[in-house]
């Protein structure tokens, strides 16, 4: 599979590096060229040595999602710092490129909820850690 | 009518003036504190802090009963959500976006938030307008109406100089509304005689523009819109 993610920070430097050892093509997209050194951190080889790619660009731009392979992409993860950049990115994913797989981290549960129904992939971080500081706390007063 | 605007920069500020000027209600939506603070003393009531991407700051500005909702913050990414949201999930009539970047209009169009204003392109058309180099110029362009105005400068070898409006076989979706001539305009009889250095006006379905071209400026290179 061919996988490309777009924002390389902790999440997704790091679904980067698992995919690409559980042998999917990977490519990755971050407008900040220092963020290729999270992908190369801890690792025997430089992420390139490996077998990734990596662009530098911003998430909007067309050219920038071309090179980085997006028209032959069978998944999309966007994972910038920015929920409204990833909820559009997505988008133009599936519209604009046809990629069928789209995954999308929204930090707001409200937005990830709207989002999913209208058929958008959303994962919502906040939302998971609010259900385990909850479970955690009536655990504990168990 | 009761307008929701989101972002209270230059452009969100002087917009929330002339509506409620008109009468219109208004609501400014700011995430920025201190732009906030600084259009709280003006605008009392009518300006709130807060994320207008966030689905409860839309819910607390309103939405379910606006008419109409303008997104005119500095990120493009920001104007589509709020626009978005607000024509499917809260089935908002009408709403308007800007345009930041204008490499990011094409965006604005797949995800079908329009009308999207971009004052690049506004500029652009500004400087087509002055600049008659260009042999056509997009006056007015309405896309989901499917309506175009243009203006042509009719050139020295057109086959149409010297021709009266009436006799001009003109495509089937066009007709000349307007001539402008030695600086003023007026709208043609039918025996109005077409001269070289003219600029006419037309309204035509959109695609027209090239087989139009032919007939008032052979050379003249459309302009790439």
């Amino acid at each position: 599979m061919f996988i490309l993610i777009v924002g390389a920070g902790r999440v997704g430097s790091a679904v980067a590096k698992s995919a690409l050892a559980a042998g999917h093509e990977v490519s990755v997209l971050d407008e900040d060229p220092l963020s290729h050194e999270r992908l190369d951190a801890g690792q025997s080889k430089s992420w390139e040595d490996s077998g990734g790619q990596f662009t530098v660009g911003t998430a909007l731009e067309t050219d920038a999602l071309i090179q980085a392979g997006i028209e032959r992409a069978d998944a999309f993860i966007a994972s910038t710092a920015g929920d409204n950049t990833n909820l559009v990115i997505a988008q133009l994913a599936q519209k604009r490129f046809g990629v069928e797989k789209a995954i999308v981290r929204v930090m707001d549960p409200a937005r990830a909820d709207w989002y999913r129904e209208q058929g958008l992939h959303t994962i919502s971080p906040t939302k998971h850690a609010i259900e385990m500081f909850e479970r955690a706390l009536t655990s504990e007063a168990a | 009518m009761y307008a929701i605007i989101a972002g209270a920069g230059k452009v969100g500020r002087n917009l929330a003036r002339e509506l409620i000027s008109k009468d219109h209600e208004v609501t400014l939506i700011e995430s920025s504190r201190s732009c906030y603070l600084a259009c709280e003393e003006e605008f009392e009531h009518a300006v709130q802090y807060g994320d207008a991407t966030e689905l409860w700051v839309l819910e607390r500005a309103g939405i379910q009963r606006a008419d109409l909702v303008i997104a005119v913050t500095g990120d493009d990414e920001d104007n589509i959500l709020v626009c978005q949201v607000a024509k499917e999930k809260y089935l908002c009539g009408r709403i308007i976006a800007r345009v930041n970047n204008p490499r990011n209009h094409d965006h604005f169009r797949l995800l079908g938030i329009q009308p999207a204003v971009s004052a690049t392109d506004l500029i652009l058309r500004l400087i087509e307008h002055e600049v008659p180099r260009y042999g056509l110029v997009h006056l007015l362009a309405l896309e989901e109406e499917r309506l175009e105005i243009i203006e042509l400068e009719v050139a020295d070898d057109a086959p149409t100089v010297g021709e009266k409006v009436a006799d001009i076989a003109l495509p089937e979706g066009c007709l000349i509304i307007s001539v402008l001539r030695g600086g003023s305009g007026f709208v043609p009889k039918h025996d109005t005689v077409i001269e070289a250095g003219d600029e006419v006006l037309l309204v035509l379905d959109p695609g027209l523009e090239e087989a139009i071209t032919a007939y008032f400026a052979p050379d003249g290179t459309p302009a790439a819109f």
